[in-house]
């Protein structure tokens, strides 16, 4: 079981309130995303939850039980971190073995708990060696493997990704996901990388300077976001916005259109323009397009074989049923 | 052409290293070498250098006079004793401040390390009458201890820095492992500050050996180390400049070799931090 709920969490810094009043709850064995830019109090909410932090005001519930004024150690969650905070002097298997050490576990279930987590997570040659002895990748699995020996109520992971390059991270998104799916132990996953939290998430909470904007799963997130601030965060490229005389055709202050959501064509469409910038990625290729007469340039998605460079006329063509309409407050209004 | 400036630069450079070397050592060795003279040879004039004949009468007259031994022992106890004490306490004190840093945590260091700007003779009186009270006077016991805190500003300053080196993220990660503070510094903290810690051991145990001025104030035959041991041959009745030399040369000698073995580990510890 593990089921965390967060009642009127606060949490200030000095005079700075860095999560406002906040309540959420997370089910057990669900995958949930925090996502936001940087400074929004993604990490902090996440050391909160795990004890790292005390909370200013209010309640957090591991399963029911107050786990408020609970020490970290006792609140049995795990947790991986940016830097893989590895024990740079013990090896691997010592590393792996620490939290079992820890607990009292007998000798020689530790050794076979280290072999299954080495095998599942490819470490078995390399259980002998010094952290400093392996690469991102290898570190931030031994990392994992720590964590998951101790068989806790919930895993932490603070942007565990972020420190490895881009084919290693999509690798790593891979067997995460398929961790959850094996162990289905409920998981916390910070990061600032929305693709990360549309791939791996059950469920999203999007936050803005400590607050919540949205919470949800990733498609209701992705097809009806709450404001302009989720509209904006959520997909990529991100959403287009239109204000003006265009968004008042649409009787609202601000009209919003997903790249992909729009339609190209090198003859005439609803709005015309030129080509700014085009990205050919092989199997799309976006547009950022200009002079439609809009004040925003506009970025669009096309399939790959359109050849357009720049300069070139092009013609723009929303999907009529997938504009999202925001009233001047930025609020989402159908 | 290059090669042969930075050659010539390498030469310079090491003379000149051997050369500041030499100076900062020649104390050390006209004290050892005068060890070797008799008494009128040691302060003959012009003084000799190398030609004269050497002898071990010195040597053999302190012997004879005090029991060398007495003293090494009370010396050990007291820099060995008042360091590893030091440590025990400075551990958990540059614990927090380094990882749970308070307002305060900066006035506190400075204050420690303000203790050190005032004279030691400032406070002999009250740490004196203190003494008599509790009975400490001439005790290796209240020696340990005195030393212990003229020195601890130094270790909790040192231990404070090379534990600032360490990642608070990696105490968390034992914190979240189900470590418990002490478990915390035992396992995990003191390992990774192993070069750190042993650096600020040697350094104290060395200034806890050498400390002269509690010592001769506070002792008199039973816990009286090695300072006292060479200052009984300064006596009023007259220098006796070999017998003197020899007495430093046997008190200098078991730091002397420790320092010389422990060489690299003390730069090492020194530098810490500044090298990544």
């Amino acid at each position: 079981m593990g089921q965390i709920t967060l009642q009127q969490v606060t949490k200030t810094f000095g005079n700075v309130e860095v999560i406002p009043p906040l309540d959420l709850t997370i089910e057990d064995g669900e995958f949930t995303v925090f996502v936001g830019p940087s400074g929004c109090g993604k990490s902090t909410l996440l050391r909160l939850i795990a004890g790292l932090e005390d909370t200013t005001s209010g309640k957090i519930l591991v399963d029911g039980n107050d786990a408020t004024s609970v020490p970290p150690a006792k609140r049995g969650l795990a947790m991986v971190f940016q830097s893989y905070a590895l024990y740079p002097h013990m090896s691997v298997r010592k590393n792996i073995a620490f939290p079992m050490r820890m607990a009292g576990v007998p000798q020689d279930e530790q050794e076979q708990r280290i072999e299954q987590a080495a095998t599942a997570l490819n470490l078995t040659d390399y259980l002998e060696r010094k952290p400093g002895q392996l690469s991102g990748g290898q570190r931030q699995r031994v990392a994992i493997g720590r964590a998951i020996v101790r068989e806790p109520e919930a895993f932490l992971f603070d942007e565990p990704l972020s420190n490895l390059d881009a084919a290693l991270r999509v690798g790593m998104r891979l067997e995460i996901s398929g961790l959850h799916n094996r162990l289905q132990t409920t998981m916390i996953y910070v990061t600032h990388d929305q693709v990360e939290a549309m791939t791996m998430a059950d469920k999203i909470v999007v936050l803005r300077a400590g607050y919540v904007e949205q919470v949800g799963s990733p498609l209701e997130l992705y097809r009806t976001p709450r404001n302009l601030f989720v509209a904006g965060f959520i997909g990529s490229p991100k959403m287009n916005f239109i204000e003006g005389t265009e968004a008042k055709k649409h009787n609202t202050a601000t009209i919003g259109i997903r790249p992909e959501h729009i339609d190209v064509t090198n003859k005439k469409g609803v709005w015309n323009g030129k080509v700014g910038v085009a990205e050919h990625l092989g199997s799309d290729t976006f547009f950022h397009v200009h002079d439609t007469g809009l004040a925003e340039t506009l970025t669009v998605r096309a399939p790959g074989d359109v050849s357009l460079r720049h300069g070139d006329p092009i013609g723009l063509t929303p999907r009529t049923d997938q504009i999202h309409k925001f009233n001047a407050e930025g609020l989402r209004v159908n | 052409m290059a090669r042969d400036v930075t050659n010539n630069r390498k030469i310079i450079n090491t003379a000149a290293a051997w050369a500041i070397g030499l100076l900062i050592f020649f104390p050390i060795l006209w004290t050892i070498l005068t060890s070797f003279k008799t008494e009128a040879q040691a302060i003959n004039d012009p003084p000799l250098f190398l030609f004269f004949d050497w002898t071990l009468e010195n040597y053999a007259v302190v012997q004879e006079r005090s029991n060398y031994g007495r003293f090494l022992w009370n010396s050990i106890m007291i820099a060995g004793g008042s360091t590893v004490l030091g440590i025990i306490i400075a551990i958990p004190a540059a614990w927090s401040m380094a990882f749970v840093p308070s307002k305060r945590t900066k006035d506190i260091l400075l204050w420690m390390l303000s203790t050190k700007m005032l004279p030691a003779v400032g406070v002999l009186y009250p740490i004196y009458l203190i003494f008599i009270q509790f009975g400490l006077l001439d005790s290796v016991l209240g020696l340990t201890v005195v030393l212990m805190l003229i020195n601890l500003p130094i270790i909790v300053w040192m231990l404070y820095t090379y534990f600032r080196e360490i990642p608070g993220e990696i105490l968390e990660a034992a914190r979240m492992d189900g470590a418990s503070l002490s478990s915390e510094i035992l396992y995990v903290l003191t390992p990774m500050a192993i070069p750190g810690i042993a650096s600020t051991l040697l350094l104290n145990f060395i200034l806890a050996w050498n400390e002269a001025f509690w010592t001769l104030n506070l002792t008199a035959a039973k816990a009286a180390p090695l300072t006292a041991f060479i200052a009984s041959y300064s006596s009023p009745e007259g220098l006796f400049y070999a017998k003197l030399s020899a007495a430093s040369t046997m008190a200098i000698l078991p730091i002397l070799i420790l320092g010389w073995f422990s060489q690299k580990q003390l730069v090492r510890g020194l530098t810490f931090g500044a090298v990544k």
